[in-house]
C-alpha cells in the first residue's frame, strides 16, 4: 500500500514535468507521454540502490561546519530507516562528506561526525547498527566541483549506499 | 694551492638506496691560510631574524671546467646555486651578464674592484674537477668583496649524476657562512600529486627535491588516495593517511629506500592526520571512534597506542614541540576550531588562539619558536605563525584557500598549498606548492608536474 502511493506520487510528479514541459514553444508532448510509460511501470528494482534513491532520497545535507541534522535530513532519514525495515537483509554505508571551506584533516573528523550523526538516527528509528557501517570521506570525494555555495551545499552531506542486498 | 685537509667525513644513511653507493658524497675543507686575511673588516653577514631584510647582493660565475663535461657541470651547478639562493629571498643573484672578470682558477685571488664595481658584496666562485676515479670534485670558494676576505670554502666529491646534491650543498654552505644558520637546500619534499577530475580524483605520493627536480611517484594511486604525508624528522621514513573506498581511512608508515609500506595498527575507526614526534620514533594521530575524534600516540617499536586527549569534541591535527615536552592540536571544543596545547602526556590542555576564525593545522617549528597555522576568516584561509605561548601571531599569506604549512628544517621557511577557485563551469581550480618566508615577503611557487597539495619538508640530508 505505502509502495503504491509512492508509486502514485511519482506519477503526479512526472505528470507535472511534462505539464510544465509542455508550455514551452516546440515541445512535442508525446515525448512526455512516452517517458511516463517507459519508467513508470518498470521503475527502479525494488530493494535496490536506485529504489532507495527514489524511494527514500540517499543524500541528507548539513550546514557549514556543522553535523546536527535538519528537520529535511530527519524526514530523509525517517523514509530511509522505514525503507531498510522493507528490505531487512540490505546492509549499508553511510559516507560523510565536507566542502572544501576547511582543512583537510578536520573536514575528516567531521566528515566522521555527519556519518555518525546519520546512523544515529536511522538506529533511533529501529535500524539494527550492525547493518550499518560509516565512513569519512573529509573533503575529498565532492559532488560537485565548482566553488560555489550551491556546490558546497551539496558536497555537505551524509551519503547511503547499498553494500549489500543480503541476497 | 691543492685540497689539503680531508676530513674524510662521510654522508650516511640518506640516500644509500643503489649497493654501489652512487649516492656517496664526501665532504672536504679547502686549507684555508693563504688568502685569509685577518677578520678586521666587518664581515658580510646577513640578519635574518629581522622582519625586513635587504637582499644581499651575490655573484656567481659559471664554476669553472677544464674540458666541455666539467664547464657543463659547472653551468648547472652555478644555475641551481643561484636559484637557490635567489628563492630565499635573502639573496639577490647579480645577472652573470654585468661580469667583467671571468675567474680562471678557484684558487686564484678573485680582483675584488672588478666585484666592486657590479655592486656585489659577495663572490661565489667555484671550480668542478673530474678526479681519477671517475667522480666530481666541487670546489668553491665563498668572498667577502668589500674586505676583500675569504668568508668560507669548501669542496664536495660525488659522482657526477649527483651533481644536483653538490650544488645544493654549496648553497647550504653558502647560506651558513652568511647567515650563521644551516641551510634548507640539500632536502627533499614529499607531496600529494593530483590527476583528474575533483570528484574523481587520483591522489598519489611524490617526493622530489627541495627546488622541484627528480619528482618520482612513490605509489600509484590506484587503490586509495594517499592525503598528508609527513617525513620523518630522523629517517627515510614517511607517514601518511590512505583514504580507501568504503571503509575508513588509516594511517600508513612508507620506508622511502625500501619501497615497503605498512599499516599503523589495524582499528575499527579511521586513523588520520599522523605526524612524527621529533625523535623519530612516535607517531601522533587522531583515531575516529563512533564518530568521534581524539589524539593518540603511537610508539612505533611496539605498536603500543597511548590516548592524549578524551573529549566529546573533534581532536586533530596534533604536532609535537622539538623538546617532546608539548603537543599542539586543533580542537572545537570550545565552539569552533582553536588551537590548544597540551603536556606530551595529555595533561595541562589549554586554549592558545582567541582571534577571530578557525585556526587550524598547527605544526611545530623545528626551533621551537614559533607554531606554523592556517586560519579561516570571513571566507578566507590564512597561513600564520604564532608563538607557543600564544602571543605575537603573524599571517603570512591569504588567499581562496590555502593550508597545511610544513617547515624547512632550518625553521625560515613555511612550505604549504594553495587552491585557487574553480571557473563557474567547474573547470579550473589549481591546487599548487607555494613557499614563503617568516617576513612573508617572499612568496614562491614551487614546480610540480601537475597539481600538488600536502607538502612535507624532508629534514636536511645527510
Amino acid at each position: 500500500m505505502n509502495k503504491f502511493l509512492k508509486v502514485a506520487g511519482i506519477f503526479a510528479s512526472l505528470a507535472l514535468i511534462s505539464a510544465c514541459a509542455s508550455t514551452g514553444p516546440d515541445v512535442d508532448t508525446t515525448d512526455s507521454a512516452d517517458t511516463m510509460v517507459d519508467t513508470g511501470p518498470s521503475g527502479p528494482v525494488p530493494g535496490t540502490q536506485a529504489d532507495l534513491e527514489q524511494s527514500a532520497g540517499h543524500r541528507v545535507f548539513f550546514a557549514f561546519d556543522q553535523y546536527t541534522l535538519t528537520p529535511e535530513a530527519q524526514s530523509t532519514l525517517a523514509k530511509q530507516a522505514a525503507w531498510l525495515k522493507e528490505y531487512p537483509e540490505t546492509r549499508i554505508l553511510v559516507a560523510g562528506n565536507c566542502d572544501e571551506r576547511g582543512t583537510r584533516e578536520y573536514n575528516l573528523a567531521l566528515g566522521a561526525r555527519r556519518a555518525e550523526a546519520a546512523k544515529s538516527y536511522l538506529v533511533s528509528l529501529g535500524v539494527d547498527a550492525a547493518r550499518i557501517t560509516t565512513v569519512s570521506y573529509g573533503k575529498e570525494r565532492p559532488i560537485d566541483p565548482r566553488s560555489t555555495e550551491a556546490a558546497w551545499s551539496l558536497n555537505r552531506n551524509a551519503t547511503t549506499t547499498i553494500t549489500s542486498t543480503g541476497a | 694551492m691543492r685540497v689539503e685537509q680531508n676530513l674524510g667525513e662521510q654522508f650516511s644513511g640518506g640516500l644509500k638506496e643503489s649497493s654501489d653507493m652512487k649516492k656517496f658524497l664526501t665532504i672536504l675543507l679547502i686549507a684555508v691560510g693563504v688568502f685569509v686575511s685577518p677578520a678586521f673588516a666587518q664581515r658580510a653577514t646577513i640578519d635574518i631574524t629581522q622582519g625586513n631584510v635587504d637582499p644581499m647582493p651575490v655573484a656567481a660565475p659559471d664554476f669553472i671546467g677544464a674540458d666541455d663535461q666539467t664547464m657543463g657541470l659547472g653551468r648547472d651547478i652555478t644555475g641551481v646555486i643561484m636559484n637557490d639562493l635567489d628563492r630565499s629571498g635573502l639573496f639577490q643573484v647579480i645577472d652573470q651578464r654585468a661580469y667583467i672578470q671571468k675567474p680562471e682558477s678557484v684558487n686564484e685571488r678573485p680582483r675584488f674592484a672588478d666585484w666592486r664595481l657590479i655592486k656585489a658584496q659577495v663572490l661565489i666562485v667555484g671550480e668542478v674537477q673530474e678526479l681519477s676515479d671517475g667522480r666530481i670534485q666541487v670546489s668553491t670558494r665563498v668572498w667577502d668583496v668589500y674586505s676583500d676576505e675569504q668568508l668560507g670554502a669548501v669542496a664536495f666529491k660525488t659522482p657526477a649524476d649527483n651533481w644536483r646534491r653538490a650544488a645544493h650543498k654549496v648553497a647550504d654552505f653558502v647560506y651558513k657562512t652568511l647567515t650563521g644558520e644551516s641551510g634548507y637546500f640539500d632536502t627533499r619534499v614529499v607531496f600529494v600529486h593530483e590527476t583528474g577530475p575533483k570528484e574523481n580524483r587520483v591522489k598519489r605520493l611524490m617526493i622530489m627535491d627541495q627546488d622541484g627536480a627528480n619528482p618520482i611517484p612513490l605509489t600509484d594511486g590506484l587503490n586509495y588516495q594517499v592525503l598528508t604525508p609527513r617525513f620523518s624528522p630522523t629517517q627515510q621514513q614517511i607517514t601518511y593517511m590512505a583514504l580507501f573506498d568504503n571503509r575508513p581511512g588509516q594511517v600508513y608508515l612508507f620506508n622511502i629506500e625500501t619501497g615497503e609500506q605498512e599499516q599503523l595498527g589495524n582499528f575499527r575507526g579511521m586513523t588520520f592526520a599522523p605526524r612524527f614526534s621529533p625523535d623519530g620514533r612516535e607517531v601522533l594521530m587522531s583515531m575516529e571512534r563512533n564518530g568521534n575524534s581524539d589524539i593518540f600516540i603511537m610508539d612505533l617499536s611496539t605498536r603500543r597506542l597511548t590516548r592524549l586527549t578524551d573529549n566529546p569534541a573533534i581532536d586533530v591535527s596534533p604536532t609535537m614541540s622539538p623538546d617532546g615536552r608539548r603537543v599542539a592540536f586543533t580542537s572545537d571544543r570550545g565552539g569552533t576550531q582553536q588551537i590548544y596545547t597540551m603536556n606530551a602526556n595529555g595533561t595541562n590542555q589549554k586554549r592558545i588562539t582567541f582571534g577571530q576564525g578557525r585556526y587550524q593545522t598547527p605544526v611545530w617549528s623545528p626551533r621551537g619558536d614559533l607554531i606554523a597555522f592556517t586560519r579561516q576568516y570571513n571566507g578566507r584561509f590564512y597561513i600564520g605563525v604564532i608563538r607557543p605561548d600564544g602571543s605575537g601571531e603573524r599571517l603570512l599569506t591569504e588567499s581562496y584557500l590555502e593550508e597545511g604549512p610544513t617547515w624547512s628544517p632550518n625553521g625560515r621557511v613555511i612550505m604549504f598549498y594553495r587552491q585557487t577557485p574553480t571557473r563557474r563551469d567547474g573547470s579550473g581550480g589549481q591546487t599548487q606548492l607555494w613557499s614563503v618566508d617568516l617576513t612573508g615577503r617572499n612568496l614562491r611557487r614551487i614546480k610540480t608536474p601537475g597539481d600538488a597539495s600536502d607538502p612535507a619538508w624532508s629534514p636536511l640530508l645527510p
